[in-house]
C-alpha cells in the first residue's frame, strides 16, 4: 500500500515531465544530433564528427564575442551586486515605506525584455530621448548608434536598471532575517557601520548573495533580447555578444551544423562557470562554518 | 564598576499612553550598588527585558532618568555607557576566530595591539578558552559560544556592568552548573556589577546577592534569596519562588486561630494580632518544605488524605487535600511516607498570613 | 497494544544517530527519554512516529510490523518544542483539524474539541488566533490538538523547554493528570533529570545514540547501572572519587579511609570509582560512621533554602548540597561529611557494583 502512495506522486509530476521533455530535452537531443552533421537540406545529411566543433572553437569572431560577453557579465556583476546590497541597506525596515520601496523596485522586473530595449533606445536618443538630449545639451556628443563606447555605456546602464532590483530584493530578504540581537551586540562592542556590515550583515547574507550572483551571471551571460533591440549587435559588432552571434549563424546563415555545435559549447561554458561560482561561494561558506 | 540608579523610570511602547495598562514598565525607582550581583526575576512579559535594555541603553525610557555613578546617561547609546550585554542565544562574529572575536571590542576602540593581546589572553584564561583561541568561533558548542559572548564584555577594562538576558537558555542542564559557577567566579574575581535577567528562579537565586522580583511591569520585592524565601512580601513572590511554590489557603481569623473551612490552625501571636488589624481577604501561606507531615496523630496535627506521592530523587512531593484545597509538602529523600492518611502540622513560626495578597507583618 | 523497537539503527551520511535500540512500551505506560542534546532523542521519536525510517531494524505496533508504514497511516500524535499551530486558523479549528481529516461528523468534533480544550484550560480562547496567545497557551493548543485525536501513541519532544519556569511546573502537573487518564503510550523527551523524576513512569536513558538503561524512573535513579547513567541522570552532577580497596578498607581521594562494612563489605580488592550525590554530602557530622572529606571552598551558592558549595579535594571537584543557608568564604578550608552507606561503587569498566539500599541512606533531619 505504501508503494502506491509514492507512485501517486510520480503521476502528479508526469505532466511536467512531458512538457519539459518536449520543450527542452528532445530539442537538446536534436541539437546534439545536428552538431555532428552537415545539413544540406531536409533528408540530406552527412556525419562529420567533430568538424563543426573544431571550426567553431577556432573562429576568431566567436572568440571576440566570448571576450565581450565576459567583459559584459563581469562589469554587470561588479556594479549590480554592490549597488543592490547598498540599496537594500538603505531601505526602511518597518512601516508603509517598505511596501512603497518594494513595489517601486519590482517595476523594472515586470517589463517584457524587448520593451526594455525599446524604452532605452528612445530614452538615449540624442534628439528626442530625455537622457540623450540632456547629455548632448551639456556638449557631450552621445550617440549609442554611432560610438561603441556609448553603446556599451547604454547597455550597461539598461542592464543595471533592469536587474539591480532583483539583487536588492534578495539582499533585503537576507538582511531582514538577521536577529536584532546581532546589531545590539555590535553596538555594544563599539563596531562602526562598516564593521557591522563586514562582520555581521555580509556573512549572514551569504546564502542569498550566492543565489543573486548565480542568477545574475547566468542571465547576463545569456542575454539576448535587450541588446538585440537596442543595438542589434552594433555599431559594427562592438556589442555582438555570444547569443547574438549564435543567432546570426543559426538563423541568418541557416548553418545548422555549426550553430548546433556552437549552442552546445555555449551551454557547456555557462554550466562550467556557474558551477565554478557555486563551488567558490559554497567553499567560502564551508570554511567559515568550520 | 558603577553604581546604577534608575530614577522614576517608566516606559511605554505606545506614543501616547493613557493608563497603566499601556505601560510596559510602571514605576521603577532603584539603586544598584557597585559590584553587586543582581537578578531580575519574573514571568514572561513582566518587563524585565525592557528594563535591562533601558539600563544598557538599547532603549530610551519614555519617562525617568538613568544615572551611572551620579552621571546622567539616559540618552547615551550603549557603546558610550561602558556596559556589556550577553544575549539569550550566543551572538558571535562567525567569520572570525575566537581570538578575533574577543579582540573585536578592543580593536574598535583603537587600543594598541600588544595590550589587546594581553587582555584577550587574560580573559581567555579566566573562561578556559585558551585552547580554542585559534579556532573559528562558529564551530564551537553553545556553552563555549556563550563564554565568548561573555568574554567580549570582560576584555574591556573600562566595563562598568555586565548585563545578562537569560543567557543559559540554550545550554544543557549539566553545563549550566559549569557556566553559573564561572559567572560567580568572575564576579568574585573582578568585582563587576552584574545584572541577570531570568524567569528561572533557581538561576536567579543561586546567582544573585539580591533578587528583584517583577510582575506586570512593577517591582514586587527586592531582597536576598533568603529574604525572598522566608518572607515573601506578596503572594506572587511566595508562589513564584520555591519549587513547588508556597501553599495558599483562604482563611478567616478567630482570635489566634486561622479557620480554613472546619479546620483550625494556630498562628503565631504577633502574626495573629497584626492579622486582626489587617484589611482584606485573608490567606494562610506555608512553604511545602516547612509543612510537617506525620504518620500518626500528633498534637496540633490535622488529618489529611494523601492524593499522590512523587519521588523526585533528592526529595519527595506529597500532594494532600485539606478542606478541599490542594496542599503540597516537600519531604527529604529518606523520610518515610505514610500510606493513605497523614497528620500535618503548621509550625506557627513558619506560617504566614497574607491580606489581599500582601504579607501581614510589622511595618518598618 | 504495545510499541516495540527491535535492533533499530539510524545512520545518516556516515554518522550514527542511533545504534542497537531495543525498546518495549506497554499500552497506557508513561515513558521518559532522558538524554543530553544530540543524544538521539528526537531521531528516536521520529522513528517511532514513522516520520523517518530506521536504517536497520523494525518497529512493531501491536505485533504488526509498521516499519515502512507512513506516518499518515499510523495512530500517532506529536507535540514539538516550538509551539506549532496553524497560524491562520482559530484555536477551535486548530484543535479540530485532525478530526476533520478523519471525516468525523461535526457534532462529535465539536464535543471532543470542547472537552479537550476544557481539559487544558483554553476553552475560553477558542475564537482567537495563535499569534494572539501567550507561549503557554499556544503550547496548550498544540497539546490539545495532539490529544483530541485519541491516538495510540502520544509523542512529546521537550514540549515545555521554551516555557517559563513556573509555567513549566504547572503544565507538568497538568500533563501528569492528563496522561493518567489515557490508554495511549506516552513518550516524553527531556534533557532535565529533574523533569524526568517529576514525570515518573518509566525512563529510558539515552546517550550518543545508545540506550544506557531502562526501567521505572525511581529505580534507575537510585541504581544507575553505569557511571554514564549516573552522570546523565543527576542534577546537580553526581560527585566522583577515585579509590582503591584492600582487604579491610576503602581509600578514597587523597586521605579518606572507610572501613568496609554494610554494602561495601563484599568489595574485592582493586580500583574503583565511588559516586556520591550532592545531597548526601553534609556540612555537619550526623553519624559516628560518617567519613570526613577535607577540601577547599571554590564557590558557594545559595538559592533561598539550600546551599550549594563547590569544593576542591586535591583537584577532585565536588558539589555539596545542604539544606539551610550556610555561606562559606571562597578559599577557606572545609570539612564535609558523608555516610559511607550512601556510596555508589563502580568498577574500572564503569559498571555498578554496589549501590546504597533504600533506608540505609543518611537519616537525621
Amino acid at each position: 500500500m505504501e508503494k502506491w502512495e509514492n507512485n501517486k506522486a510520480w503521476f502528479l509530476i508526469l505532466p511536467v515531465f512531458i512538457i519539459v521533455a518536449f520543450s527542452a530535452i528532445i530539442p537538446l537531443m536534436t541539437v546534439v544530433n545536428y552538431s555532428v552533421q552537415d545539413i544540406f537540406g531536409p533528408g540530406q545529411r552527412v556525419f562529420v564528427g567533430t568538424e563543426w566543433f573544431e571550426e567553431v572553437l577556432s573562429d576568431k569572431r566567436l572568440h571576440d564575442a566570448l571576450w565581450r560577453q565576459f567583459l559584459f557579465s563581469g562589469l554587470v556583476l561588479l556594479i549590480e551586486i554592490p549597488l543592490g546590497i547598498l540599496i537594500a541597506l538603505m531601505m526602511p525596515k518597518r512601516g508603509w515605506g517598505v511596501s512603497v520601496c518594494l513595489v517601486t523596485l519590482a517595476l523594472p522586473l515586470l517589463i517584457p525584455w524587448n520593451v526594455i530595449g525599446t524604452i532605452w533606445i528612445i530614452f538615449t536618443r540624442p534628439d528626442i530621448g530625455l537622457l540623450g538630449a540632456a547629455i548632448n545639451s551639456f556638449g557631450v556628443a552621445f550617440d549609442h548608434t554611432a560610438a561603441p563606447m556609448d553603446a556599451w555605456i547604454t547597455l550597461i546602464l539598461m542592464e543595471v536598471w533592469h536587474w539591480t532590483p532583483l539583487v536588492t530584493l534578495l539582499a533585503y530578504a537576507g538582511l531582514r532575517a538577521i536577529p536584532e540581537a546581532y546589531y545590539q551586540a555590535a553596538k555594544i562592542d563599539g563596531a562602526s557601520a562598516w564593521a557591522t556590515f563586514r562582520y555581521i550583515q555580509l556573512p549572514k547574507m551569504r546564502g542569498v548573495l550566492t543565489i543573486a550572483v548565480l542568477l545574475r551571471f547566468m542571465d547576463s551571460f545569456l542575454i539576448y533580447a535587450e541588446p538585440f533591440v537596442l543595438t542589434g549587435g552594433g555599431p559594427g559588432n562592438s556589442t555582438t555578444f555570444l547569443s547574438i552571434y549564435l543567432v546570426k549563424i543559426a538563423v541568418g546563415q541557416f548553418d545548422l551544423g555549426p550553430a548546433a555545435a556552437f549552442s552546445l559549447v555555449y551551454f557547456l561554458v555557462v554550466l562550467l562557470f556557474s558551477w565554478l561560482f557555486y563551488q567558490a561561494l559554497q567553499n567560502v561558506g564551508k570554511g567559515r562554518e568550520g | 564598576m558603577a553604581q546604577i540608579e534608575l530614577n522614576e523610570i517608566a516606559h511605554s511602547y505606545i506614543a501616547n499612553p493613557k493608563g497603566p495598562a499601556d505601560y510596559a514598565l510602571k514605576r521603577i525607582h532603584h539603586i544598584w550598588e557597585d559590584g553587586g550581583a543582581y537578578a531580575l526575576l519574573g514571568p514572561s512579559g513582566c518587563g524585565k527585558t525592557t528594563l535591562l535594555n533601558i539600563i544598557s541603553g538599547l532603549l530610551t525610557p519614555s519617562e525617568g532618568r538613568v544615572l551611572y555613578d551620579g552621571w546622567e546617561v539616559t540618552g547615551l547609546p550603549p557603546e558610550k555607557r561602558n556596559i556589556a550585554q550577553v544575549f539569550q542565544f550566543p551572538v558571535l562574529y562567525d567569520t572570525m576566530t575566537v581570538y578575533d572575536n574577543l579582540a573585536f571590542p578592543l580593536r574598535n576602540r583603537k587600543i594598541a595591539e600588544n595590550e589587546v593581546d594581553s587582555r584577550v589572553l587574560e580573559v581567555a584564561d579566566i573562561l578556559d578558552l585558551t585552547p580554542d583561541l585559534k579556532k573559528k568561533a562558529a564551530g564551537l558548542t553553545a556553552d563555549a559560544k556563550q563564554k565568548i559572548s561573555l568574554g567580549r564584555g570582560l576584555v574591556r577594562s573600562d566595563v562598568a556592568a555586565i548585563l545578562f538576558d537569560e543567557p543559559l537558555t540554550v545550554i544543557d542542564p549539566h553545563l549550566k552548573w559549569h557556566l553559573r559557577r564561572k559567572l560567580k567566579e568572575i564576579h568574585d574575581q573582578l568585582q563587576l556589577t552584574l545584572i541577570y535577567v531570568t524567569h528561572d528562579q533557581v538561576e536567579a537565586m543561586t546567582f544573585a546577592d539580591k533578587v528583584m522580583v517583577m510582575f506586570e511591569g512593577e517591582i514586587v520585592q527586592v531582597g536576598t534569596p533568603e529574604e525572598l524565601f522566608e518572607n515573601p512580601n506578596h503572594t506572587f513572590v511566595g508562589y513564584f519562588i520555591g519549587s513547588p511554590g508556597m501553599n495558599f489557603l483562604p482563611c478567616t481569623l478567630v482570635g489566634n486561630v486561622a479557620r480554613v473551612g472546619g479546620t483550625s490552625i494556630i498562628l503565631d501571636d504577633e502574626v495573629a494580632a497584626l492579622g486582626r488589624k489587617a484589611k482584606g481577604a485573608l490567606e494562610l501561606g506555608i512553604r511545602p518544605m516547612y509543612l510537617e507531615v506525620h504518620g500518626r496523630a500528633v498534637n496540633g496535627g490535622i488529618p489529611v488524605r494523601i492524593k499522590a506521592v512523587e519521588d523526585q530523587g533528592t526529595f519527595k512531593i506529597l500532594t494532600l487535600t485539606l478542606e478541599g484545597q490542594v496542599v503540597r509538602a516537600r519531604l527529604p529523600e529518606d523520610k518515610a511516607v505514610p500510606d493513605d492518611m497523614a497528620w500535618v502540622r503548621f509550625p506557627p513560626e513558619r506560617t504566614k498570613l497574607f491580606a489581599d495578597g500582601r504579607l501581614v507583618k510589622r511595618a518598618g | 497494544m504495545g510499541l516495540v523497537l527491535r535492533n533499530v539503527d539510524k545512520t545518516v551520511g556516515g554518522e550514527t544517530h542511533l545504534k542497537a535500540i531495543n525498546l518495549n512500551f506497554e499500552p497506557g505506560s508513561r515513558n521518559v527519554l532522558l538524554g543530553r542534546t544530540l543524544a538521539g532523542k528526537t531521531s528516536l521519536l521520529r522513528i517511532m512516529a514513522g516520520l523517518d525510517r530506521p536504517s536497520r531494524g523494525s518497529v512493531l505496533i501491536d505485533g504488526r510490523d509498521v516499519t515502512g508504514v507512513s506516518v499518515r497511516k499510523r495512530s500517532v500524535a506529536m507535540v514539538y518544542q516550538q509551539f506549532i499551530n496553524y497560524p491562520s486558523l482559530t484555536i477551535y479549528k486548530n484543535i479540530a483539524s485532525p478530526l476533520k481529516v478523519s471525516g468525523m461528523n461535526n457534532a462529535e468534533i465539536d464535543r471532543r474539541v470542547r472537552e479537550t480544550a476544557k481539559m487544558l484550560h483554553i476553552d475560553d480562547l477558542l475564537d482567537r488566533l495563535p499569534a494572539e496567545l501567550s507561549g503557554g497557551q499556544q503550547q496548550r493548543t498544540a497539546i490539545a490538538r495532539a490529544l483530541v485525536k485519541d491516538a495510540q501513541l502520544l509523542l512529546l519532544d521537550e514540549p515545555l523547554v521554551n516555557l517559563d519556569y513556573k509555567l513549566r511546573e504547572e503544565l507538568r502537573t497538568e500533563l501528569q493528570d492528563i496522561f493518567q487518564r489515557r490508554e495511549a503510550i506516552v513518550v516524553y523527551t527531556t534533557t532535565e533529570p529533574a523533569e524526568a523524576l517529576m514525570l515518573g513512569g518509566n525512563i529510558v536513558v539515552i546517550d550518543e545514540g545508545r540506550i544506557l538503561q531502562t526501567g521505572p524512573t525511581p529505580d534507575v535513579y537510585h541504581n544507575p547501572a553505569t557511571l554514564k547513567v549516573a552522570e546523565v541522570f543527576s542534577d546537580p552532577p553526581i560527585n566522583y572519587l577515585d579509590g582503591r580497596v584492600n582487604d579491610r578498607y576503602a581509600f578514597l581521594g587523597r586521605d579518606i579511609k572507610i572501613p568496609l562494612s554494610g554494602h561495601l563489605r563484599r568489595l574485592a580488592p582493586g580500583d574503583y570509582t565511588f559516586g556520591i550525590r550532592s545531597n548526601h554530602l553534609f556540612l555537619f557530622r550526623l553519624n559516628a560512621e560518617d567519613a570526613e572529606i577535607t577540601a577547599e571552598v571554590e564557590l558557594s551558592e545559595i538559592n533561598g533554602s539550600e546551599t550549594f558549595i563547590h569544593i576542591n579535594h586535591y583537584d577532585t571537584f565536588l558539589v555539596v548540597q545542604d539544606v539551610g543557608i550556610h555561606p562559606r568564604k571562597i578559599g577557606s578550608r572545609i570539612s564535609v561529611f558523608m555516610n559511607p552507606a550512601s556510596l555508589f561503587v563502580y568498577d574500572s569498566s564503569g559498571t555498578l557494583i554496589a549501590s546504597p539500599s533504600p533506608g540505609s541512606l543518611a537519616a537525621g533531619r
